[in-house]
């Protein structure tokens, strides 16, 4: 690091410099806005579930300019935002109402209007991404309109898009900047680092070997909304250059640990159907905004999204430690519920997918949750079947989340389907097998038998909806 | 014109611009408390000791409230006095506030908290309704309504059925968590501010706990981040803990409930357990029903008596039934206290309805929409008259049935059809496709408005009209998101014939209208609209008076007021503006200020007989809902609804369309995603949204169509409006009997039971289970319970 540590940072709320001195840097931004009389924003679940909180941040998109960003607020502790630029909904006004704001009172958008100011967040920040859809609100609760006025006021706006080369927001985006600096921070007994360099890192985790790290910070942060974890000394890896790039190849894509999912989505649309699949399914936007791939899959729940479609595409992961470097398949990286091949000192930096050279791939991913939209598995599943010009397996990949300690392939399953035709007799030999193939538990999101049907079933789902059809050659895209 | 306009909300600026304050937005007083609650680990438990003293030991903690600190009565309970506020010897459920925990800040509560020790030797709970009926554990006498003679019309007829209907309750999700602030004025009067539906009651709770009497207490509700029903009663306990620690250090003191205390401490809409025996004709015509309905009232009784009560008279919804016999039991359990929730127990009867005709239907091989179309109430008198006695008059029924029905509307597909040309089209679908289905529905609802405990039908107002012509309005109602506000000032300006900008409406407050009933029931606007139309007409025939001097009239007969001016009807150019007649009465000492009042005429209810005309009038709409179903995984994609809804001559159609697109996607949780699972122990496991899941924008369609029926003015109600917020709810039941219609569409079952919520698993089930039935040979189904019984 070559910043001294400081006992004080700051934050642009609403286009005002904040200086903040010796606060604890693990205080939710959420607390600290209503604390400092900011009380406009609102908790609604300090969970990062209802989006009551949304606040919006510049921060970098994956062209690589300043964009506005829908972010929870609960989620995210203030030293995330130190050197940082928000906007609250008592910003987004000045003399007159801003566009999304008139569309929301003339559509009859609010009505106990407690959930209001998040909304207009989210449509404040969709606006200048001209992405005003269902898409931008689904992380949004609204427990009294159904919606539907709320619809109808984001399908106004499009529909009246003002010309906005005079809007202050839109000339701030195109004048400032999103590059994170590098901060070290003590304050309240806490100390807050973000390096800017990956040997930082790890220098930082020899002298903190207790240290928390945090990215996105959207799983630590319900943790730390709620009080279960006190974390003494926190690094950053937000500002990593090493674990923020993204390379997309014609043999394979590898994407650093800090990118955010969003990036993700946005950057690879079309080149894994699965993991396209998967990242319409997977979370909102404020989370979404915010989470990277490193931390879906450093957290290592058994439910997260993401590992499936990984482990069926053969990933590997990349992982750094002072002591060296070295790559493993994603498939041994988990060793248990919650615990992973991850050893003292080491970070991961990067998810590598090769792409096939195969000409008839079959891939798909299927995530079934009691709601469709922003709800935790009750199963995922992952699929990738290559065929040869006979419709015979050549390749088989079978991966799960939901069913095991751990995301998971049925690697028995996927042995006997190799050699066999891509057909409906196919499908009714493995099925029973596939039933079998895991002892899921019966928790308040569903039942074991449940889940066990799934696993057999979604497969059948994927050959019912890919096996039949006709298969077109894909091409390979870099 | 004021009334009929689509006037956006009055705080809808407010709402977008983060400027309108809920109860936790104030500023604080300085030293202010924050309050933070030690909960039971136990559904059922002895305390055996209890030891607060290291929680002293936390910086920043100010006292610890017990049962001890309790200067008044330490119970809540609303109809008896059966709700223990701060535990004394037992614990009733999991998770509830045995004691709380003052602090400087709510982190040095929460650290306190975690300290104080207390030691249960545990229970036996009863944790289910089933479990509840064994062990004949119950709240309250039986009730029973019954017309006819519903045990020998079953023995008489042509096809009998029985079978019982399964319903989970639901969280009301409000999105501002239950919040009070109790200021102490230090003379012995409390201010409190209060997330409350119903301040009269969170006034009297507060002075009851306290000892004291209601007029040293005032409770002012700024607004709420959403009610319904769940802080109709569930508001008092919390406003009774923070005067208790007002009262107990003298300072203020505050609770704000964190969404997980808030989801395992507060009472949600009651699951039931229906069981019934219908007797029905070839045709399908409904002859007798017998139906027991058992609520899980929780640990302690509540509203669970009117709520039980209004499920009973909501059994019929829109069929005539000749020989009906409903009894209600309210299971007392260990778990929360059932309470008030959107439709108070109407959801819950007309859903065991709607599943007995979609069973009557099967059964028969009958389309469903006929056989509900058959039973609808119709012609006068007994045909067209509930099982309590109660005439229907004016039976919209038919007519919005039938618009809905015809209703062409342009489907996700694009095509324009009708409902007959739909269930073709669907039929078609289905042949086509081996594993997924789609399901059509249409169901009606009938919804009875008025409190059913007559007394609660009156309101007050109070108008104050200042000199320069500006006015205040008050009145009984609390908003809560659903416009009732914004109605009344529409009625207020109307009357007066004055723009809105002259008023501002004041946050509702015992100290300007006392002994309010609770803004509930779909009543907010009919009680308190003609209360405050009442107002104005005692201000207004005062400024007559003025006026005519001013205008050198003979009579006030002849004035007519309008757009802020007094106009003289025969000769409008003689006028004067409302600004100077209003100072010229101050002149002339004219009192500018009055209340106003009002009770629903013509309505009882007789307890001992179940009989009577408990309702003012009834509420119509009717909704076509469309689903497709994933056989292999049981989730369903809700794909189109058109609803037909009867609001008399809305007050405010942007408002009213408002109240039923919420009702019914709040109803569509309700039945299909919305579960709330509770382990063996009683623990209740969706305390999060992470884990309890409400809908988002994605499960709602985009093709969701809203038709208010035409020249529906209703006689004797504000401006000839009709109530808007509950009856919507249950159109949702339109959801739930389409996914029926999918599962059906995987075999040929004459019953597709189904629990609800309806979630992807329980769809599986059915789904397998229709399957397996359609695959078993030779046997037709149901064979055992379809019983010709001559």
């Amino acid at each position: 690091m070559t910043s001294a540590l400081q006992n004080h940072f700051t934050i642009v709320i609403n286009g005002a410099t904040v200086r903040l001195k010796d606060v604890s840097p693990t205080m939710t931004l959420l607390h600290y806005l209503r604390q400092s009389g900011r009380i406009g924003t609102k908790e609604g679940c300090g969970d990062g579930d209802c989006g009551a909180c949304t606040v919006a941040i510049v921060a970098q998109g994956s062209d690589g300019k300043p964009h506005y960003q829908a972010m929870n607020s609960c989620l995210i502790p203030l030293g995330a935002v130190a050197g940082r630029e928000i906007v609250t909904v008592e910003g987004v006004s000045r003399d007159r109402l801003h566009p999304v704001q008139t569309a929301m009172v003339t559509t009859g958008g609010s009505q106990c209007g407690y959930c209001t100011p998040g909304f207009v967040m989210s449509l404040f920040a969709a606006y200048y991404d001209r992405a005003l859809n269902d898409a931008c609100v689904e992380g949004n609760l609204c427990r009294c309109t159904g919606y539907l006025a709320i619809r109808r006021a984001a399908q106004e706006v499009v529909e009246n898009q003002p010309d906005d080369s005079d809007d202050r927001f839109h000339q701030h985006l195109q004048t400032t900047s999103a590059d994170l600096s590098e901060i070290s921070y003590n304050g309240n007994d806490q100390w807050f680092y973000r390096p800017t360099r990956l040997q930082d890192v790890l220098t930082l985790m020899e002298q903190y070997p207790d240290a928390t790290l945090i990215a996105g910070g959207t799983d630590l942060g319900l943790e730390i909304s709620y009080h279960r974890q006190h974390c003494e000394v926190m690094i950053s890896l937000e500002a990593v250059t090493e674990l923020k790039t993204l390379e997309n190849t014609l043999e394979f894509v590898e994407i650093g640990a800090a990118v955010p999912l969003i990036h993700v989505e946005e950057t690879l649309r079309g080149v894994f159907p699965s993991l396209d699949e998967m990242l319409h399914w997977f979370a909102a936007r404020q989370i979404r905004t915010r989470a990277t791939i490193g931390g879906n899959i450093g957290t290592a729940s058994p439910i997260g999204d993401l590992p499936p479609v990984l482990l069926s595409l053969d990933a590997e992961l990349k992982l750094a430690h002072s002591m060296g470097d070295r790559t493993i398949p994603l498939s041994d990286f988990f060793k248990g519920y919650r615990q992973t091949d991850l050893q003292p000192g080491e970070v991961i930096v990067s998810v590598k997918i090769p792409k096939s050279a195969s000409t008839r791939r079959l891939s798909q991913a299927y995530k079934i949750g009691k709601r469709g939209t922003d709800d935790i598995s009750i199963v995922a599943a992952a699929f990738v079947i290559d065929l040869d010009e006979d419709d015979r397996i050549l390749h088989a990949r079978l991966a799960y989340g939901g069913v095991a300690a751990i995301p998971i392939r049925a690697i028995a399953v996927e042995q006997m389907l190799i050699g066999k035709f891509w057909n409906h007799e196919t499908i009714q030999h493995v099925k029973p097998a596939l039933k079998q193939a895991f002892t899921p538990l019966t928790d308040l999101r569903g039942s074991a038998d449940y889940r066990s049907l799934l696993v057999a079933n979604l497969f059948e789902k994927f050959f019912v909806e890919f096996g039949e059809a006709p298969i077109q050659a894909l091409e390979v895209t870099a | 014109m004021s009334v009929g306009k689509r006037k956006s909300h009055e705080s809808a600026e407010a709402h977008v611009s983060g400027t309108a304050i809920y109860t936790d937005d104030q500023r604080l007083p300085s030293g202010m408390l924050s309050l933070f609650p030690v909960l039971a680990p136990h559904a059922k438990a002895r305390i055996t000791k209890i030891d607060v003293s290291a929680a002293y030991e936390v910086e920043g903690v100010v006292t610890v409230l017990t049962a001890d600190d309790v200067p008044g009565e330490n119970n809540t309970g609303v109809i008896v006095h059966d709700e223990i506020l701060l535990a004394t010897d037992e614990v009733s459920y999991w998770g509830q506030a045995v004691i709380w925990v003052a602090g400087e800040t709510e982190e040095a509560a929460r650290l306190g908290a975690e300290k104080v020790i207390v030691t249960y030797e545990t229970l036996d709970p009863i944790l289910s309704i089933k479990d509840a009926i064994v062990a004949q554990s119950f709240h309250h006498s039986p009730q029973v309504v019954r017309r006819g003679d519903p045990q020998t019309a079953l023995q008489s007829a042509d096809f009998c059925l029985d079978g019982e209907v399964e319903m989970n309750g639901q969280d009301h999700f409000y999105l501002e968590t239950q919040t009070s602030w109790v200021i102490p004025d230090g003379e012995g009067h409390y201010q409190v501010y209060s997330s409350t539906q119903h301040p009269t009651e969170t006034q009297i709770i507060v002075a009851r706990v306290l000892g004291i009497a209601s007029n040293q207490v005032v409770v002012t509700c700024l607004r709420m981040g959403g009610g319904f029903g769940g802080k109709e009663s569930q508001a008092n306990p919390f406003a009774s803990v923070a005067a208790i620690a007002a009262h107990k250090t003298g300072r203020p003191a505050r609770v704000k409930l964190r969404r997980h205390h808030d989801m395992i401490l507060t009472g949600k809409r009651h699951g039931y357990l229906g069981q019934y025996h219908v007797g029905f004709t070839a045709d399908g015509l409904i002859t007798a029903l017998d139906v027991d309905l058992y609520a899980d009232g929780g640990w302690s009784l509540d509203l669970s008596p009117p709520v039980l009560l209004r499920a009973m008279l909501h059994v019929d919804n829109t069929y005539y039934i000749p020989h009906l016999e409903v009894r209600g039991r309210i299971a007392k359990l260990n778990r929360v206290s059932n309470t008030a929730f959107r439709g108070f127990g109407g959801p819950q009867g007309m859903v065991v309805i709607e599943d007995i005709l979609d069973r009557v239907a099967r059964t028969l091989n009958l389309p469903p929409d006929v056989v509900r179309e058959r039973n609808f109430y119709h012609g006068t008198g007994e045909t067209n008259t509930t099982h309590y006695g109660q005439e229907l008059y004016d039976n919209r029924l038919a007519r919005i049935w039938h618009e809905a029905k015809a209703l062409r509307s342009s489907s996700p597909s694009g095509v324009v059809a009708n409902f007959a040309e739909r269930q073709v089209a669907i039929a078609q679908f289905n042949q086509a496709n081996l594993h997924k289905k789609r399901g059509i529905a249409i169901t009606p609802v009938k919804f009875g408005i008025s409190f059913n405990k007559t007394q609660y039908n009156q309101a007050g107002a109070l108008i104050l009209v200042y000199a320069d012509g500006s006015i205040q309005l008050n009145h009984g109602g609390t908003e809560m998101g659903q416009g009732l506000h914004t109605k009344m000032l529409q009625v207020a300006a109307q009357t007066l014939g004055v723009s809105l900008d002259r008023f501002r409406i004041m946050p509702t407050s015992t100290d300007k209208v006392p002994n309010t009933s609770a803004t509930a029931a779909s009543s907010g606007s009919d009680l308190n609209g003609q209360a405050v139309k009442n107002a104005c007409e005692t201000i207004q025939s005062r400024l007559a008076t003025v006026a005519v001097r001013m205008m050198t009239l003979d009579t006030p007969e002849d004035l007519v007021f309008a757009n802020d001016w007094i106009y003289c009807r025969s000769y409008p150019q003689n006028r004067v503006l409302f600004a100077d007649v209003v100072k010229q009465a101050y002149s002339d000492r004219i009192s500018l200020s009055a209340t106003g009042y009002y009770r629903t005429p013509n309505i009882y209810w007789d307890e001992t007989t179940g009989k009577g005309r408990p309702f003012y009038y009834f509420a119509y709409g009717v909704a076509v809902s469309e689903v497709e179903v994933d056989g292999f995984t049981g989730t369903f994609k809700l794909r189109q609804v058109d609803i037909v809804h009867d609001a008399g001559a809305s007050l405010n159609p942007l408002i009213d369309q408002g109240q039923i697109e919420g009702g019914f996607v709040q109803g569509m949780g309700w039945l299909t995603m919305e579960e709330l699972v509770w382990d063996t122990q009683g623990r209740l496991r969706t305390d999060a949204p992470s884990t309890y899941k409400i809908p988002t924008i994605g499960e709602v369609p985009e093709h969701f169509q809203v038709h208010l029926l035409e020249r529906a003015a209703q006689d004797g109600v504000i401006y000839g409006s009709k109530a808007i917020g509950e009856p919507p709810f249950m159109l949702a039941i339109s959801v739930r009997e389409a996914i029926r219609a999918a599962i059906a569409a995987f075999g040929q079952p004459s019953h597709v039971p189904l629990t609800s919520p309806a979630t992807p698993e329980v769809i599986l089930w059915a789904i397998e289970q229709v399957r397996a039935e359609s695959f078993s040979l030779n046997t037709p189904t149901d064979l055992d319970v379809l019983v010709p019984s001559k």
